[in-house]
């Protein structure tokens, strides 16, 4: 195929297309709506199912039952619609039906705005609607990266029964760049073996995320839990950058990395041996190649688009072995490269900071630069 | 020759909620108080003669633990009647 | 010479599995739910229906029908069937809904899927109150109702008046068929089974949305024996939700 100018959301929205999408609900919310305005043409063009549904808490139930049936289906949303699927979600995992959902964050919280932030990592990685559940994951820095994971992301719910999410910051969703689509793959005709569809000539099947006896409602969850294992170790991913000799690391991820790539490469310009080391699978995180390069490197800096939500996982993986500081932007607000290279001077010049906490360090950095 | 009728309850559904005793036009039914159903309930029973085999327990019974049995006389077709229906 | 005949005049729909129910003794929820079987049965649909199952008391339909069955979250049981029924359109999907799942949280989910004209059945068991969580107020609550919410009745001033769902959403043109029952006598129930297979056919004729209001009762929250809550249906519940045909689509073939 070739390599085409491409807006992020409608890259996205046609990967899914190409990947078999057979159903896609929704609701129009900035800055994600160009999803939605292009399933409803190319979903009809193709005879395939769309619907924009009258909320983004009709949207998540209409995709339960589509996913109920073994279509391939997806949703997608910004920050405060993704908080109305919350419920859905929890239900979704509980019945164990796979199920794509893009959310392209945006300024909040509240209704914010919609400039594009980072805001969302915690809610969607660890899981903002109620039970023990785990989501796959996956942040893309690039419009090639965006539909290179959207088609994965199909494969991957499928093959786990599981959600996978593509967490899209709001910059990627608006910007455009060349990128490559994938062919049309045609849609399965076969149903999985667990899927409601009618029970012509079988055993009539309930899919069903309660379990009354808590005995059974133990099993499912350790059930959910082995196979989350699995997803562990097979489904990691993640992008390094100039790391083989680095003495210090900048991690960030989506644009933040990618922001962040753009200081590293200035960076070693000047002769600065940083490296740059971008999770993709945000859900499950790479702490052991992380807790490697913490072995590695004097202090590590963590670069986000929020007030600090990967830096606890990226805490967590280095186990205080090395110093860990973070730079944030905040509602909307993107860092420049300029920002973060400062913060990399900072870094090199004294890799284990000012005594005190990293994030009151920030924060006095932050209020002084913006008076 | 009166339609006779007769009904078979299953223990297994019956609550003893007695809609059905009430519902009788014929007033047959009555709860059973010797016996107890699996689930702790006096089940319904046929109590005396008269049932018509009309169900209309069946149809108000919430648990469907009723099946409805009717005897009716059937009179072969006699030559006249078939006769006139084929001219 | 005369033969007698045996005839079976009534007997367990085969739609309906070899389960018990759970519900109270002497609910109409049963007699909803055996309506249903019937006319699935009647009808032969049963290999080709999906259920939705919502929550309330009736959490555990699934159970008790012998056909493919969904789950669905609160009040979202037409959003759930509207996703089946757009990836299945030649499946028969019905939901299975009380007040509080439909008339409350599920009110937004239910309009629109009326609107929409959705391809989906609803049986709306309609008692006047929450029977699951105990007997809370709900959007049927009549006027003056104590319920354990409403502990010195309904106050209109403050908490409004019921909703007349069926009359609501009659005045979609979505809606194909829309109806309201009672169960509270055989001869009301059989004329609700008519409705709810009327509501079917217009699924399988495809003339939009259809929905069965049933009036029912609820013996335990209401604290009156079964059949004096079915009297309570025919003297409170009748004269505040009428009964009738609301809505029927002029393509409707009779069968």
């Amino acid at each position: 195929m070739a390599i085409e100018l491409l807006k992020g959301n409608i890259a996205i929205a046609e990967a899914a297309i190409r990947a078999g999408l057979e159903a896609y609900f929704g609701y129009p919310i900035t800055p994600q709506t160009e999803l939605l305005e292009w399933f409803s043409e190319r979903m009809p063009q193709l005879g395939r199912t769309f619907l924009q549904a009258e909320s983004e808490l009709a949207a998540i139930n209409m995709v339960y039952g589509a996913a109920c049936t073994g279509a391939r289906v997806m949703t997608s949303s910004s920050s405060p619609g993704v908080s109305l699927m919350m419920e859905g979600l929890s239900y979704i995992a509980g019945t164990e039906v796979p199920a794509v959902l893009v959310d392209v964050m945006r300024g909040g919280p509240g209704l914010g705005n919609i400039a594009p932030a980072q805001g969302d990592y915690n809610q969607i990685v660890h899981g903002g609607g109620h039970g023990d559940y785990q989501p796959i994951v996956l942040a893309p820095a690039s419009i090639q990266e965006a539909i290179d994971l959207t088609v994965e992301a199909f494969d991957l719910a499928e093959k786990y029964r599981a959600i996978t999410v593509v967490l899209v910051d709001g910059s990627l969703g608006q910007m455009m760049e060349p990128a490559e689509l994938p062919p049309m793959q045609p849609i399965r005709k076969e149903r999985p073996a667990w899927a409601v569809t009618g029970a012509q000539g079988r055993e009539r099947r309930i899919l069903s995320s309660i379990y009354l006896n808590p005995e059974e409602e133990e099993a499912t969850n350790l059930r959910l839990l082995r196979r989350w294992e699995q997803i562990e170790a097979n489904e990691v991913r993640y992008k390094e950058y100039y790391v083989e000799d680095a003495e210090v690391l900048v991690v960030g991820f989506g644009t933040a990395g990618r922001v962040a790539l753009s200081a590293v490469r200035t960076a070693r310009g000047e002769g600065i041996p940083v490296g740059l080391f971008r999770p993709i699978s945000l859900n499950p995180f790479p702490y052991a190649r992380l807790a490697q390069l913490a072995d590695q490197v004097q202090a590590i800096e963590v670069v986000e688009m929020n007030a600090g939500q990967m830096l606890h996982d990226v805490e967590l993986a280095v186990r205080g072995k090395v110093p860990v500081r973070f730079y944030g932007r905040l509602g909307g607000v993107v860092p420049f490269p300029d920002e973060i290279m400062t913060e990399i001077h900072n870094l090199v010049a004294s890799p284990a900071g000012e005594n005190g906490d990293t994030r009151q360090r920030w924060l006095k950095q932050l209020e002084l630069s913006r008076n | 020759m009166p339609v006779r009728g007769w009904i078979e309850v299953d223990d297994k559904y019956c609550k003893g909620c007695e809609l059905c005793v009430q519902a009788c036009p014929q007033h047959v039914l009555s709860l059973n108080l010797d016996r107890l159903t699996p689930k702790g309930y006096h089940p319904v029973q046929l109590a005396s003669e008269g049932c018509t085999g009309c169900a209309i327990c069946a149809v108000v019974c919430p648990e469907a633990a009723l099946t409805v049995f009717r005897e009716t006389p059937v009179r072969p077709m006699r030559e006249t009647r078939r006769e006139s229906l084929v001219t | 010479m005369v033969t007698p005949t045996i005839e079976t005049v009534y007997r367990r729909p085969r739609t309906f599995t070899d389960v018990t129910t759970h519900y109270c003794p002497g609910c109409t929820h049963g007699v909803a739910h055996r309506l249903v079987a019937e006319v699935l049965e009647e009808l032969d649909l049963q290999e080709r229906t999906i259920g939705v199952a919502s929550v309330g008391c009736s959490v555990f339909a699934y159970n008790y029908f012998d056909c493919d069955f969904v789950e669905a979250a609160h009040g979202r049981a037409p959003a759930m069937a509207t996703g089946i029924k757009r990836v299945l359109p030649d499946r028969i999907v019905f939901t299975y809904q009380g007040d509080g799942d439909l008339a409350s949280i599920g009110m937004g989910e239910i309009v629109h899927a009326a609107a929409r004209g959705e391809n989906i059945t609803v049986i709306f068991i309609n008692n006047a109150n929450y029977g699951m969580t105990g007997g809370q107020m709900a959007p049927t609550t009549l006027p003056g109702q104590k319920t354990t919410s409403s502990p010195y009745g309904r106050d209109v001033e403050q908490m409004g008046f019921p909703i007349r769902t069926a009359e609501l959403l009659a005045t979609l043109e979505g809606a194909g068929y829309i109806a309201r029952r009672s169960l509270h006598d055989p001869k009301h129930i059989r004329l609700a089974k008519k409705a709810i297979r009327q509501a079917f056919e217009t699924q399988v004729q495809g003339l939009g949305f259809s929905m069965v209001e049933l009036l029912s009762t609820c013996p335990t929250n209401w604290g009156l024996s079964p059949a004096e809550a079915l009297k309570w249906v025919e003297e409170h519940m009748i004269p505040a939700f009428p009964l009738g045909d609301f809505k029927t689509s002029p393509g409707l073939k009779p069968t």
